[in-house]
């Protein structure tokens, strides 16, 4: 080794890489780097959301009106309530995680596990969550018909209340059969049905009086334009083409598709994100276990996990607000 | 550098938990605001936006300074860390931010007055 070597006499010294302005290991250095890319990343994909939002400006679907689940509470109208849960998960698991820093630094091994147990605990809780706003998502609570041009179309009742298709639909007897891979020439099939057919909604509609339709353009008070029930009849009859019910890539219930290809695309990227920090926090959990920052005396690691953790509830804060806020 | 993160180190559970109550409060109150929509905020806007979604954004941000700051403990590092990643993220998102926005908004302007139809 020492032969191989060219002794220059600087070592030590500033431009022998002695010298380190930042004062941040090597490790933490990249970590923040990387978070830095990857801030870029999420803004490029907050800021295309906001693009399109403002393309759409006058159709763009109200945030309290698609996310209003919460668990055990059926037909109860809870806007944001359980993504301010959601919210709260994300913050507290940040705050064990930090805890668990702030444990490393003095070396309290017991105490790290603890609260990084604590940590993935609340990421996991947060990923369930996630997974259940995206079940609602996708199926949907109303359902509405498409237009050709490629809008929604919602039902309302005499009072402003959101019906939905299954309350309207009249049932017929002639009902397409799906088309299925085993009963072609071909081995192709297609998408599953809407339990309803545009007929039948169409029927539905007219034979109830009470029914008006809801577009998607906002009017000046910020609320969607309501048809009278000469328009509805009208819209529906010449515009309507089909069933939506929930949501895919290519339409939802609840605006222009792009709204739901973004839901999907950023929360999916995010939750990716809590799903990969989890993943590291348990091999670091289980380091810290083993003992081995113990052995080195050392909790850097758990520092640079902490780190990431923190950036995934960073930009949660920012999905949080553009996505159900704004 | 890591030979010295156990030296000096006091515990600052205190400052952890203030920021995590700070945190709680900002967020109630983003979400009681987005309930409730007071009129006089929806209402009125400033720089053709409301008022509303300046303190949604105004209160976000906020929120992004005390996580950024204390959990990821950017007061400790040195300023130069500090402002390689606080201004190039800035920079570039406000850049970013500045050009989808403006040409959204013109695409937006084109359909509503303009002879171009996508609602047929």
């Amino acid at each position: 080794m020492e032969a191989t070597v060219v002794r220059t006499g600087t070592e030590g010294k500033t431009w022998g890489g002695g010298n380190e302005p930042l004062k941040s290991s090597y490790g933490k250095m990249m970590m923040w780097f990387f978070i830095v890319s990857d801030a870029l990343t999420f803004s490029g994909f907050l800021a295309a959301y906001g693009f399109s939002r403002f393309k759409f400006l006058d159709s763009w679907p109200i945030a309290d009106e698609v996310f209003n689940h919460f668990p055990f509470l059926h037909g109860v109208d809870a806007p944001m309530y359980y993504v301010a849960l959601m919210t709260f998960i994300l913050i507290f698991s940040s705050v064990t995680m930090v805890l668990a820093v702030d444990a490393g630094h003095q070396l309290k091994k017991g105490k790290v596990t603890f609260y990084m147990f604590l940590t993935i605990i609340g990421g996991v809780i947060f990923l369930g969550s996630q997974a259940w706003e995206w079940k609602n998502f996708i199926n949907g609570t109303y359902g509405a018909v498409y237009t050709n041009g490629g809008n929604v179309l919602q039902f309302i009742d005499g009072e402003g209340h959101r019906v939905a298709l299954a309350d309207i639909a009249v049932p017929e007897a002639s009902v397409r059969v799906e088309h299925e891979a085993r009963s072609g020439v071909w081995f192709e099939s297609e998408r599953s049905l809407p339990s309803y057919s545009i007929e039948e909604v169409k029927a539905g509609f007219a034979a109830n009086p009470d029914l008006l339709i809801r577009t998607q353009i906002m009017t000046e008070e910020g609320e969607k334009t309501i048809l009278s029930r000469e328009e509805s009849l009208a819209k529906l009859d010449s515009e309507a083409v089909g069933v939506v019910e929930g949501a895919n890539l290519t339409r939802n219930e609840y605006g222009p598709p792009l709204f739901g290809d973004f839901f999907f695309f950023i929360t999916g990227f995010h939750g990716f994100h809590v799903f990969s920090g989890v993943l590291i926090n348990i091999i670091i959990f289980f380091n810290v276990i083993l003992g081995t920052y113990e052995r080195r005396k050392n909790y850097e690691m758990v520092e640079k996990v902490g780190l990431y953790w923190h950036f995934v509830d960073l930009v949660w804060v920012f999905v949080f607000t553009f996505f159900y806020l704004v | 550098m890591a030979h010295d993160t156990a030296h000096h180190h006091e515990s600052n559970t205190k400052r952890i938990w203030t920021v995590f109550v700070i945190l709680s409060i900002v967020t109630l109150v983003e979400v009681v605001l987005g309930i409730l929509k007071p009129e006089f905020l929806t209402g009125t806007s400033f720089l053709s936006m409301s008022l509303l979604n300046w303190i949604f954004i105004i209160l976000t941000i906020y929120k992004a300074y005390y996580i950024a700051w204390s959990f990821m403990h950017l007061e400790g590092e040195t300023k130069g860390l500090r402002r390689a990643i606080v201004w190039t993220a800035v920079f570039l998102v406000s850049y970013l931010i500045f050009i989808l926005l403006t040409e959204g908004d013109y695409i937006y302007e084109v359909f509503k007055n303009n002879h171009v139809a996508w609602d047929f």
